[in-house]
């Protein structure tokens, strides 16, 4: 056991620490699920991707620096402890890309991947539908052979499409074989939103952002180059991609380090009048911020040794979720009368919690996630 | 960065387990309730396998053990809810009496430690004591042991009055401090393996028991709670790895990392055995079953070496206060 980081990473943190300190944008963007705020973002993501910042650890061939995953992680902690906006790219270069680095051609990544990480194409997620959430399996969109052209049409909707209003792409799932039944007969598409056939509608979120959309498709034509994994394999190719979810990619602790400390900055401008009970929140909280930091890194040393995450990853998207949930409620409580306010200095925290309460829900409920730890990781029975 | 333990360790700890497995099983635990030491038995096959002497400065030397190895044998003793007392003797007292006084070391030495409650003190060769933050070595005869019951029978306890004397001075304000995080660190391991075993043997019992037609454990309601369980030790265990490399390496925070540990290995271990507890149902409410033997253990852990509010409290004065670890404990 050696806590200590590598000359080569100690190295790399300060690379990275003094590139973020001199570029991050002051004042803070804003929010990348507004129209204005995206095409700014869409900037941010392009400096990032110039100075090989985007995507660390992809190789360098499409514009990363073939990063370790505790360099990536590394990066993660000085990204956000410099205050770095929310990633805009990240569905693509954080769900869809491990999906294609494992199981799509050498053509779709030549063909995806840099454009993905200079944030010239966007992705989002089309996996929810209205009367599939929890229960994905359940989908019904679908997609019929067009023999004539070499691909498929694709007809049906998909809905709390994050960013769908304006992302490029869309990466789901759709029914391929009309006889199949629940997670068989599926197949993995790569959807160009601007294709005809395509209406995407806007739908205003909790927080305001008019950052969700219901996309409806009818009839889109999209060709066999854009089918990833097999035809009928998309179910396989999904759990690839839920898995990114769920685990440590999507989340990594150097974003609720950072909540945590801007947490304890709070709470020392207002310790004069501060109940006992939200000051042993406050610890609590950042406790639980550092046990997700070295629960992480006790994973991913087991990873750079050989091992695999399975069904762990549940647990861990609980842990995040709920913590996020904890730290935001926790400065609010902190605000006291104050907590309401959603302009002026402490607006974020309102802001932030609102966003806090998705997590539990998005990337498989909570609810689902324990089901997940009970029956795969403790072995309970289904039924 | 290399968060994980070595071969070595590993194995030890797994010689640990298979001896342990078969010199202290429950019906050794309960026995240790009634009988006149409160002890299981397991000590002295613990003592040849040279587990109990494993932090003696000369024998951690020679073979390279420190706090990180002590620390995963220490989660394997609380997996068997060895009654012993593993920690005070092996953890906190040997590594300091061998250091200061080390004549007074024997190989039929046990050393306790603790309090104001300090456990086994009536059957120990001595017992070191903190004052003022410094560290003493008393002879039991030259002290005032009033036996006190605790809800975990086997844990012999006694309260101590005595008087500090120079003559009896082992250690400064550091080693005071030192010792301390070694309890708290040690029984915060032994928490981790006594909610590992209430979590193992509750999962096995929701399977085996049907009720309405089906497994218990086939409900969600059930399930959500095993898995809330698995959540909490998920994320107590790598602090507590954290803080023994910490306290091997002696780093400036170890203080605080050994606080985060103790207070969420406590919690997860209450949270284990209210678990266990509900799951069990009525079979866990009787003293007839084992359940029982492990959440005492328990409570009792959780609430020593500083309860969960303690150390959150402590760890707050670091990170909101701006407290260094030296004006600590």
């Amino acid at each position: 056991m050696d806590l200590t980081f590598t000359e080569e990473e100690q190295a790399f943190r300060a690379e990275a620490r003094a590139w973020l300190e001199a570029n991050v944008p002051r004042p803070a963007l804003p929010s990348g699920d507004t129209r204005e705020g995206f095409a700014l973002h869409k900037e941010w993501e392009r400096a990032l991707f110039d100075a090989r910042w985007a995507v660390v650890s992809w190789p360098r061939e499409y514009g990363g620096r073939e990063a370790s995953l505790m360099e990536w992680l590394i990066f993660e902690e000085e990204y956000y402890r410099a205050g770095g906006p929310q990633r805009v790219t990240q569905n693509g270069i954080f769900l869809l890309a491990p999906t294609l680095f494992e199981l799509g051609t050498k053509e779709q990544q030549d063909r995806n991947l840099p454009k993905m990480a200079s944030a010239e194409e966007t992705w989002c997620q089309g996996w929810s539908e209205p009367n599939a959430g929890s229960d994905l399996a359940g989908i019904k969109s679908r997609a019929v052979r067009d023999e004539a052209n070499g691909g498929w049409r694709l007809s049906g909707q998909k809905t709390w499409t994050t960013r769908g209003a304006f992302c490029d792409r869309m990466f789901g799932v759709f029914r391929t074989d009309p006889e199949a039944e629940r997670h068989h007969g599926l197949t993995y598409f790569l959807v160009d939103l601007h294709a005809d056939g395509v209406t995407v509608r806007p739908v205003e979120r909790l927080d305001g952002d008019e950052g969700f959309a219901e996309v409806f498709l009818e009839d889109v034509f999209v060709p066999d180059r854009d089918v990833l994994g097999g035809v009928h394999e998309g179910w396989r190719v999904a759990m690839a991609t839920t898995g990114s979810e769920r685990g440590l990619t999507l989340r990594s602790p150097g974003r609720f380090m950072a909540t945590a400390a801007r947490l304890i900055e709070l709470y020392r401008a207002h310790a004069g009048d501060a109940d006992p009970t939200v000051r042993d929140a406050v610890i609590r909280a950042w406790i639980d911020a550092d046990a997700y930091r070295w629960q992480t890194f006790w994973t991913v040393t087991r990873l750079m040794e050989g091992g695999r995450t399975g069904p762990e990853a549940s647990l861990v998207k609980i842990f995040w979720s709920e913590l996020d949930v904890r730290l935001h409620a926790t400065a609010l409580d902190l605000l006291g009368a104050d907590a309401e306010l959603v302009d002026g200095d402490d607006a974020a925290w309102m802001k932030g919690w609102q966003f806090a309460l998705s997590g539990p829900i998005y990337a498989g409920t909570n609810e689902i996630q324990r089901n997940v730890v009970a029956e795969r990781v403790l072995g309970l029975p289904r039924r | 960065m290399r968060f994980a333990f070595t071969d070595e360790q590993l194995a030890f700890r797994d010689a640990v387990h298979d001896l342990l497995e078969k010199e202290c099983p429950p019906d050794r635990v309960r026995e240790a309730w009634t009988n006149s030491d409160g002890r299981s038995g397991a000590w002295d096959a613990l003592s040849e396998m040279g587990v109990t002497g494993l932090s003696h400065p000369d024998v951690a030397g020679n073979l390279g053990v420190d706090e990180i190895a002590v620390t995963l044998i220490l989660e394997e003793t609380g997996r068997f809810a060895l009654p012993e007392p593993i920690v005070e003797h092996t953890a906190v007292a040997l590594p300091a009496v061998a250091q200061h006084v080390p004549d007074a070391v024997t190989e039929s030495s046990l050393f306790v430690a603790g309090g104001p409650l300090v456990p086994y003190a009536t059957s120990a060769t001595a017992l070191l004591l903190e004052r003022d933050k410094h560290l003493y070595l008393v002879d039991p005869a030259a002290a005032t042991l009033t036996p006190r019951a605790s809800v975990d029978r086997s844990r012999r306890l006694s309260s101590v009055q005595w008087d500090p004397s120079r003559a009896t001075k082992v250690g400064d304000v550091r080693d005071a401090a030192l010792a301390f995080d070694r309890g708290a660190l040690g029984v915060a391991a032994q928490l981790i393996g006594l909610a590992q075993h209430m979590l193992d043997t509750t999962v096995d019992y929701a399977k085996e028991r049907h009720q309405f037609g089906v497994p218990i454990g086939s409900f969600q309601a059930v399930k959500h709670h095993l898995a809330n369980v698995a959540l909490a030790l998920e994320f107590a265990r790598p602090l507590i790895y954290r803080a023994a490399h910490s306290l091997a390496r002696r780093d400036s925070q170890r203080s605080v990392h050994v606080s985060t540990a103790k207070a969420r290995a406590s919690e997860a271990a209450l949270l284990a055995a209210r678990v266990a507890l509900q799951v069990h149902g009525a079979i866990g409410y009787t003293t007839e079953y084992d359940l029982h033997l492990w959440m005492k253990r328990a409570w009792a852990l959780a609430a020593s070496w500083g309860d969960a509010a303690w150390h959150r409290e402590r760890v707050g004065r670091a990170i909101l206060d701006g407290e260094t670890a030296a004006e600590e404990q």
